[in-house]
């Protein structure tokens, strides 16, 4: 029961970083009907980002906002120079939305090759800013530690945010309303392409943000190679899709129930299996409810 | 006024509209009327922005409408409601209808237009929260149009707010635009496919035939000549 519990809460606390992945995967997917293979490559410069930063103030606090705010730079920039010129030109037909996704593919190449470049063989460090000790809840050590603590009071605090922008605010209104209908709000006088930039930000920060806590959480440090990053992808792209690609909502449903699943196999069934996992429960998603487990019948939602 | 001149416009190698020519006082009420694919909707879509034109001029006042992009043609007031119940279904009506003035700097203003809409469709009132898909359609067709008037336009262009409505609704929604744009001294082109009834509330009717204008006239003139009744009125 106590190993079940623990098992638990490494898996909330893996799949709540993994959450934010998936909705930066989300959100440009809504946006631009493209899904950015590039998402993790920009969570890895914005991390490397955050690193420096560590490194020069010594604060995770200004690291954190400041890995956000060059995430949310990257992503605005490729948006903006790379993607829109691409699906200006094709016209945004079917078949090149092909491209534009293999064109996704390129540039994370070139985020790893340009991140070689400059950082080499160095490794960036981000330590964990809490300690990752367990606390002791009646003598035993439990998987939660005030380093877990601090990743989900994050996490929660970012839903908070970005559900008040989407319900509450006329950016968030009009992210809905050009994803959904971009002709329409055009029509109503939405800068739909501002907005869809605005769009890539969001998802930028986000991203940024699961590559920090991944990497405080994980090893402390990253690398212009890192397979960490390729497997956040992976799991991110894995949970959008378990909770139908779509929707927020979805995203955070689907990383916390692939976060949970993944950690039970890590505890019972052992490390090999778990990337394995993940592709098998894309698989059968994909073949058994490919709206998402809560995708919702012939609508989708905020 | 809108002055539109030789207006040519192509879909990749099929040519659409053929140089045509209208002139729309300001307060009219304009019916564009013609068989599928006589560049009706075209016509609109050139207008409000979302389609190129190949050539020719359209003016609205002093400001030149063609290579336009569509939301800043709104800020001029120029509002387009496109064909088939032009609303968001995933939001509610209330959302709708904002997301026509967001764009507006004047908050207090907006909120007045918001207020004047749901004056004139108070089905719109009792429902602001709902999701706009639990619409009927008559409903819906009044939420775009709500959503369009949100946009304080002087110039509206609604294609098709008949399609798939029922007789009885289809009335009331030709006498709203009628009594708008008669309140708000707006100018309307109304691409309608039901011609006798639009040519009923119009001041002026065109007939669109295959790219080019067939017949054009006061609406009561062209209501009773034969050969616009034969071809498209049907008696």
């Amino acid at each position: 029961m106590f190993e079940f519990v623990n098992t638990l809460l490494i898996g909330i606390t893996a799949g709540s970083i993994y959450s934010l992945m998936a909705i930066a995967i989300v959100l440009v997917w809504r946006s631009t009907r493209v899904i950015n293979f590039a998402t993790g490559g920009l969570a890895l410069a914005s991390t490397f980002v955050g690193a420096s930063i560590l490194e020069k103030t010594g604060s995770f606090w200004i690291a954190l906002p400041v890995a956000m705010l060059a995430g949310a730079a990257f992503s605005a920039f490729i948006e903006y120079f790379f993607l829109r010129p691409l699906l200006k030109r094709s016209g945004e037909k079917n078949q090149e939305i092909f491209l534009a996704i293999i064109a996704t593919l390129g540039l994370l190449g070139i985020i790893k090759a340009i991140l070689k470049f400059i950082y080499g063989d160095e490794i960036g460090s981000l330590p964990p800013p809490l300690s990752d000790k367990g606390f002791i809840v009646s003598g035993e050590s439990i998987a939660l530690s005030p380093l877990r603590l601090m990743i989900l009071g994050i996490v929660l605090l970012l839903m908070i945010v970005l559900t008040f922008i989407f319900q509450r605010t006329n950016l968030g209104l009009s992210l809905r309303a050009a994803s959904f209908a971009p002709e329409i709000s055009r029509l109503s006088g939405i800068r739909v392409d501002l907005i869809r930039t605005a769009g890539w930000a969001i998802a930028g920060a986000a991203g940024a943000t699961a590559g920090v806590l991944q990497t405080t959480n994980g090893s402390g440090s990253v690398s212009p190679d890192s397979f960490e990053f390729t497997l956040l992808f992976v799991f991110g792209f894995v949970a959008a899709v378990i909770g139908g690609i779509e929707s927020l909502i979805g995203a955070v449903v689907g990383s916390l129930t692939l976060g949970v699943i993944l950690a039970i196999i890590l505890m019972y069934l052992g490390s090999s299996l778990v990337f394995f996992a993940a592709f098998v429960i894309l698989i059968l998603v994909l073949l058994l409810r490919p709206s998402g487990i809560i995708g919702v019948k012939g609508g989708r939602r905020a | 006024m809108l002055r539109i001149k030789n207006l040519v416009v192509d879909h990749g190698a099929i040519r659409a509209l053929h140089g045509i020519s209208i002139s729309i006082e300001k307060g009219q009420l304009a019916a564009v009327i013609g068989a599928n694919g006589a560049g009706k909707t075209t016509l609109l879509r050139t207008l409000s922005g979302l389609n190129k034109a190949s050539d020719g001029s359209a003016t609205w006042g002093d400001h030149n409408i063609l290579h336009s992009k569509p939301e800043s043609l709104v800020r001029h007031g120029i509002s387009h409601v496109s064909e088939g119940k032009s609303v968001i279904p995933e939001l509610t009506v209330s959302e709708n209808l904002d997301l026509g003035a967001l764009w507006r700097r004047n908050r207090k203003e907006a909120a007045k237009s918001k207020q004047d809409v749901v004056d004139l469709f108070p089905r719109l009132g009792e429902r602001l929260s709902q999701r706009a898909d639990s619409l009927s359609g008559g409903e819906r067709q009044m939420l775009a149009i709500g959503r369009s008037m949100m946009a304080k336009p002087q110039l509206l262009l609604l294609d098709e707010p008949s399609l798939g409505l029922a007789p009885l609704v289809v009335e009331q929604i030709f006498q709203s635009i009628r009594d708008l744009t008669n309140a708000l001294g707006l100018t309307v082109v109304l691409v309608e496919q039901n011609a006798m009834g639009a040519l009923k509330i119009a001041d002026i009717g065109i007939v669109l035939n295959l790219g080019s204008i067939a017949a054009t006239g006061s609406a009561a003139a062209l209501r009773d000549d034969p050969a616009v009744r034969a071809a498209y009125l049907g008696f």
